[in-house]
């Protein structure tokens, strides 16, 4: 079978909103005639968002995880847990098939799509048409990951409102969680910023 | 534009195709990037509006209903999603709890309630009012709900409780399982084809 068009070579483009296929338009306040949203060949500053969205993640990334997330007080001690110390206590606890997957949530995700979209977003830079396929199935992997690392900050949020023993036992959410929060959300808006068609744009080579 | 309408443009790469009316269980693949352009729809309007309303049920009742409980010497303790929401307000995460109301509780009940309303009308192939603006939120609704991801977290919440506390599962922990489910039955199903199922009331 014989490579299908692109869409922006035969002078046509698709609303992001509702898929209507409709003449090509450069003009930036251009709108779909049938949603009313506004359409455009490629996402606008696509890349400087992506990056700059992506950047600011990786920082927070860091007191995210410096940072305790979770207070558990009790009558005789406070125990403060970071996001790797409270995975570690979860394996020991004797669930280690949990602790895989906060682990997976929490840092194995979040890394990847650090790692992911850098890669995306520097290939796009250098217009390389190399395993242009396989970078645009990480793209979909990265997209449907995305919200999973919200995990633990569910787990602090169910644990806090739970944990209400006064004295005897408490659990509480500390400034790590809210930065992890943060980042959760960065990352998702970065991937969403990126346009993966930029991957299939000129390329250099086939 | 002609024939504008029987063409698909894959969103992750720009290919422009003809739309085929796909068979039971079909899905159509892009083939230059792989990314999925259309899957055959295998609820009916009809069938997807009762979908929503039993949805939008067993979201009242996950709302409602405490989650779980815990025991510990004789006190118990237990918490709905709100009580979450509440406590991060109260202990200083107010980012966290407003982040937490709205990917559990505002997005994913706008989203039903929209859908609702607008399949409702498409049952009788019509648009429904503000059914523009209406379809154009469910798109950018859709990637902030994440019912799924605090299903798992109760889990693992109670998991960790577990070992310190008596932990003894509520209704509403079953109604997060229960909506969990209702979600990824609709995960294949776009909501954007009802631009094409549906026409405007006046021509």
């Amino acid at each position: 079978m014989s490579t299908p068009p692109r869409a922006i070579d035969i002078g046509i483009m698709s609303c992001h909103v509702c898929t209507l296929v409709i003449e090509r338009s450069d003009d930036p306040h251009a709108r779909c005639p049938r949603c009313l949203n506004r359409v455009h060949v490629r996402k606008k500053n696509s890349i400087a968002t992506s990056w700059a969205l992506l950047l600011s993640a990786a920082m927070f990334y860091i007191p995210a995880n410096i940072f305790p997330i979770m207070r558990t007080a009790s009558l005789s001690s406070i125990d403060d847990n970071t996001i790797l110390s409270g995975i570690a206590e979860l394996w020991k606890a004797g669930s280690p098939g949990l602790a895989v997957i906060v682990f997976t949530a929490s840092i194995v995700v979040p890394v990847l799509k650090f790692i992911i979209m850098g890669i995306l977003l520097i290939s796009v830079q250098r217009s390389s048409g190399f395993i242009a396929r396989q970078r645009a199935k990480l793209y979909r992997f990265v997209e449907l990951i995305g919200y999973w690392s919200m995990l633990d900050v569910f787990v602090v949020a169910i644990l806090s409102a739970l944990v209400h023993f006064k004295i005897l036992s408490r659990v509480e959410p500390l400034p790590g969680v809210v930065y992890f929060g943060v980042v959760v959300v960065l990352t998702m808006l970065s991937a969403m910023s990126f346009d993966p068609r930029l991957i299939w744009d000129n390329r250099k080579s086939q | 534009m002609h024939n504008a309408q029987n063409l698909i443009v894959c969103e992750n790469c720009d290919s422009v195709y003809r739309r085929h009316t796909l068979a039971r269980g079909q899905v159509a693949d892009c083939t230059v990037c792989g990314a999925v352009l259309d899957r055959y729809q295998w609820l009916s309007v009809e069938g997807q509006f009762a979908l929503i309303v039993a949805a939008l049920v067993v979201f009242l009742i996950a709302n409602v209903s405490p989650i779980v409980t815990l025991g510990l010497s004789g006190m118990s303790a237990d918490t709905t999603l709100w009580g979450a929401i509440i406590t991060m307000w109260m202990d200083g995460a107010q980012l966290v709890s407003v982040l937490t109301a709205m990917t559990l509780f505002f997005f994913p009940l706008s989203q039903l309630l929209i859908f609702g309303w607008v399949l409702g009308f498409a049952r009788k192939g019509l648009r429904a009012p503000g059914f523009r603006t209406a379809m154009s939120v469910l798109v950018r609704v859709k990637p902030w709900s994440m019912i799924e991801v605090f299903m798992l977290g109760t889990l693992v919440a109670v998991v960790k409780a577990h070992t310190y506390f008596d932990v003894a599962t509520r209704p509403g922990i079953w109604a997060y399982g229960f909506l969990t489910i209702l979600i990824t039955v609709f995960s294949s199903h776009d909501a954007r084809h009802l631009w094409n199922l549906t026409h405007k009331a006046r021509a």
